[in-house]
């Protein structure tokens, strides 16, 4: 077999960080070859190497067995280099077409878009590949896995013989994920190399032929599937045993923390984007929500914090009347939000650690006493929360930007568990957080049901919703469609309903 | 250590940014020709001149507190360049009012110096709404209510409206504020220090005090710094923005309120305009903070009250705008820097902090 890639010693620093040191790679040709390991495990700044949009600092590059130096993205694209992203950059309002087009248009004469040529090298590498797209479709109107194939064609397009893959299925349900898998195999059964970044271990375990794991910064073990298990290479990716979340042994009480009846919410425009929802969440209860993501979730958290007002029907939030009330009153009453987005709502990313202990409680004791704040009670809860949670800091006067995602977001469930609220709304709790962050977070979450919080899981992990709901609600098209019992149904049958499809 | 490091950033930039100025105005003074040696000889021993010192502090009052209006809005975001038309409005109500009662003066001159803060605020708040409620730039609306406050006052000041024809001059003028509505003034350096001096002091010590320590200021401040995380966590944000608005409009229009109460005793077109965008660049050189603000605010009102030596020493006394414009850019630019080399350390202490994780890794590989 000859080699694609081979990397050798890869080195990067920072100041003040080493992003990447001693990173040895080698992926044959016609492979998928997984690159997992923890967030800021060095994985985005290898793949910015590779992609020439960072310039190592020391090792050797080599493609298809040459060595190489990569300078720009325009190098690594002329040397077969494809780049799939994991945020799409495609022009809604373009077609397909022209998307795939754009800046690598084919001319005539030098002039004109020769739309006709591009048309045909398309239609081959459509039928090649055997990638459903149609060139055209309006981008706007099509799902995440069309515009994710239609990425996948405009690097193809541009001529790449090695894909690079950062976490492609992020945003993807489990059906659309079989459809990927179906689609990297016929790539790779025509001669094309797949590099495949992700930290889900089920789906590199069914894809990859081989798997590099790296941790701070390094290669730690190259494996292949076959030969090894997940719990090994969690255990890899952490460098320790991986802790599991506790299992459930109390019952839900039958006090209600949340009551939705019959709610709709319209839009400025007037379209219903909240129709008729039933909902209720028990004290010592986790209900999982589960849905592919813009079918209303963002909404139903909105409604239920009071920062919408239903248009019918009423929401019940902690026994407050959700009309009536404001959103301090509904916070300062015992709601707990971690948001989806947390450096934008759920963290000042500008002011240090214990200040943003305060937001959220800045009206209510011990963070002040309604008139002024209490910086010595901020200081020394942000320090029991950075002991707790296992927040890797100098100290709580460290600004909250200069910590990595998984500690932002370990501090921001700490702040939203003190005080033991009566409801906790957590949003994507553990996305895009490391193995290590994310067992803390679900440990926490099962404590604070034990402790009788009645918590909503809004997430796209389904292994998440399995693992820690007493019951699952799915979402769809801004109505709840179904109830699930995760201990007797499928991540496959709560993946058709959250397509909408109604199993019997 | 770790203070006076602390301490050693935090001038690092105004010092930078002073040296930088000094020497780039020299090279423009060398091109005119200008020693430039004997000219900050010349600005800095007129300046200190005692019969000019007072001048100076009675400009910085009002300075600071156009200066601390609009620090306001910065802590919001808020680019309140509607200053300059809230102070005049201000003033001008607050004259008429004073004009036109005659209360003892424990109750005549704060209701003169009230009748300010509310019109100050009142006016503010029309910003403060279009932009709430119909998301319209608040650079966009105030530069507008600028144009509008003028075209009122001057409308108002007609001798048939609220106004009077002066005695010496054509100057239209408010009716003379009676005896119980002045404030004293301090005889030093043969001449007179407007006591509202003290209030300007007290007014920064309260916006330090309430923004650092109190929950409205966590508030505020946390809605500048994210709007979105400040709604999340409880915080009315669109409300907060409101009120940000008219407080900033209140502070201004305390502007100018030493000149009204302790020398002119009436509003007349004389007044001057541009306080507005003195106050932001002020705001920006004290970055936002009191004593910053005020430091900057003297320094503002020294060079000015040596321009015109400037003129009869046969440098251009433009020179002094020059310095001021320069040391602006120079600061904002300086404080940028040192905002990445602290952000770098700070990155490099958190950095360590996540070493131990490595070592307790490799052990786990070693068994």
């Amino acid at each position: 077999m000859s080699l694609a890639i081979e990397l050798k010693g890869i080195e990067k620093n920072y100041p003040g960080v080493v992003a990447n040191h001693d990173v040895d790679i080698t992926i044959e040709k016609g492979n998928i070859h997984a690159i997992i390991g923890e967030n800021g495990a060095g994985k985005s700044t290898l793949m910015k190497i590779l992609y020439g949009m960072v310039k190592p600092d020391a090792g050797t590059i080599s493609i298809f067995e040459s060595p190489v130096t990569i300078k720009s993205p325009q190098d690594a694209i002329g040397l077969g280099i494809g780049m799939v992203h994991q945020h799409f950059m495609l022009a809604d309002n373009a077609t397909v077409l022209e998307n795939i087009v754009l800046g690598s248009e084919p001319m005539k004469a030098k002039v004109v878009v020769d739309y006709a040529k591009a048309r045909e090298n398309l239609q081959n590498i459509i039928k090649t590949y055997g990638l459903d797209i149609n060139p055209d479709d309006l981008v706007a109107d099509l799902g995440v896995g069309m515009r994710q194939r239609v990425e996948i064609a405009k690097v193809l397009f541009r001529g790449a013989k090695i894909l690079i893959l950062d976490e492609p299925t992020a945003v993807l349900v489990p059906q659309e994920v079989d459809e990927l898998f179906k689609n990297l195999k016929v790539l790779t059964a025509n001669g094309l190399t797949i590099i495949f970044i992700s930290h889900k271990l089920d789906e590199v375990m069914a894809i990859a032929n081989s798997i590099s794991v790296m941790r701070r910064g390094t290669t730690v073990a190259e494996l292949v599937p076959s030969k090894t298990n997940k719990k090994e290479l969690a255990e890899y990716m952490i460098g320790g045993e991986l802790p599991s979340p506790r299992p459930a042994t109390t019952k839900p009480r039958d006090e209600k923390v949340l009551v939705v009846e019959n709610a709709s919410i319209n839009d400025r425009t007037g379209r219903e984007v909240l129709h008729s929802v039933n909902l209720e969440i028990h004290a010592g209860e986790i209900l999982g929500l589960a849905g592919v993501e813009g079918n209303g979730q963002d909404e139903l958290i909105e409604m239920i914090m009071g920062l919408v007002k239903p248009d019918s029907g009423s929401v019940t939030t902690v026994g407050l009347d959700t009309r009536e009330s404001s959103l301090r009153e509904i916070r300062d009453h015992g709601v707990g939000y971690i948001p989806q987005d947390r450096q934008r709502d759920g963290l000042l990313m500008a002011a240090p650690l214990w200040e943003n202990r305060i937001l959220g409680h800045q009206e209510t004791k011990p963070m002040s006493n309604g008139l002024w704040i209490d910086k010595g009670a901020a200081k020394k809860d942000s320090q029991r929360i950075i002991e707790e949670f296992d927040v890797r800091t100098p100290s709580n006067s460290v600004s909250a930007n200069a910590l990595s995602g998984g500690n932002q977001q370990k501090f921001i469930v700490g702040r939203e568990m003190a005080g033991d609220p009566k409801m906790l709304i957590a949003a994507q709790p553990t996305r895009g957080v490391d193995v290590g962050a994310q067992a803390i977070i679900w440990d926490h979450l099962i404590e604070a049901r034990l402790n009788g919080t009645g918590v909503l899981l809004v997430s796209a992990d389904l292994d998440e919703l399995f693992k820690l709901s007493d019951r699952i609600a799915v979402i769809f098209r801004g109505t709840i469609v179904d109830y699930l019992d995760p201990r007797t149904t499928t991540p496959e049958k709560l993946g058709l309903a959250m397509t909408g499809e109604k199993i019997a | 250590m770790k203070k006076l490091n602390k301490l050693f950033w935090a001038l690092a930039a105004p010092v930078a940014a002073i040296i930088f100025t000094l020497i780039f105005v020299s090279i423009i003074l060398l091109f005119k020709g200008a020693n430039p040696l004997s000219t900050f000889q010349l600005i800095a021993s007129y300046g200190s001149q005692t019969d000019n010192i007072v001048a100076e502090l009675n400009q910085t009052v009002a300075y600071y507190l156009a200066g601390v209006a609009a620090a306001i809005g910065f802590r919001m975001l808020l680019f309140n360049i509607g200053i300059d038309g809230q102070y005049r409005l201000a003033i001008f109500f607050a004259a008429v009012v004073g004009g036109a009662t005659n209360l003892p003066p424990f109750l005549e001159v704060p209701l003169i110096v009230i009748t300010g803060m509310v019109v100050g605020a009142l006016w503010a708040s029309i910003a403060g709404y279009l932009k709430v409620k119909r998301n319209i730039s608040e650079v966009i609306s105030n530069i507008m209510l600028n144009t509008i406050a003028s075209g009122l006052i001057i409308y108002l000041l007609q001798p048939s409206r609220l106004g009077l024809k002066g005695k010496s001059s054509d100057n239209l003028a408010t009716p003379m504020i009676p005896k119980s509505g002045w404030m004293p003034t301090f005889h030093i350096f043969g001449g007179q220090l407007y006591s509202f001096g003290l209030v300007a002091i007290a007014v920064g010590v309260l916006y330090w005090i309430v923004l650092n320590k109190s929950v409205f200021g966590f508030n505020l401040r946390a809605t500048g710094m994210s709007f979105r995380a400040a709604r999340a966590s409880g915080v009315n944000a669109p409300r907060m923005v409101f009120i940000t608005m008219a407080i900033s409009g209140g502070i201004a229009g305390l502007t100018g309120m030493g000149e009204l109460l302790s020398n002119t005793h009436t509003y007349s077109l004389a007044f001057p305009t541009g306080y507005a965008l003195t106050g932001l660049a002020l705001a920006l050189l004290g970055r936002s903070n009191p004593i910053g603000i005020a430091i900057a605010a003297f320094f503002w009102s020294f060079l000015e009250q040596a321009a015109p030596a400037l003129d009869l020493n046969g440098v251009p006394k433009e020179i002094v705008m020059m310095m001021q414009g320069t040391i602006i850019l120079a600061t904002v630019t300086a404080y940028e820097i040192v905002k990445r080399i602290t952000r770098r350390q700070q990155q490099r202490l958190v950095g360590a902090s996540e070493a131990p994780r490595v070592e307790a890794a490799e052990k786990g590989d070693k068994k």
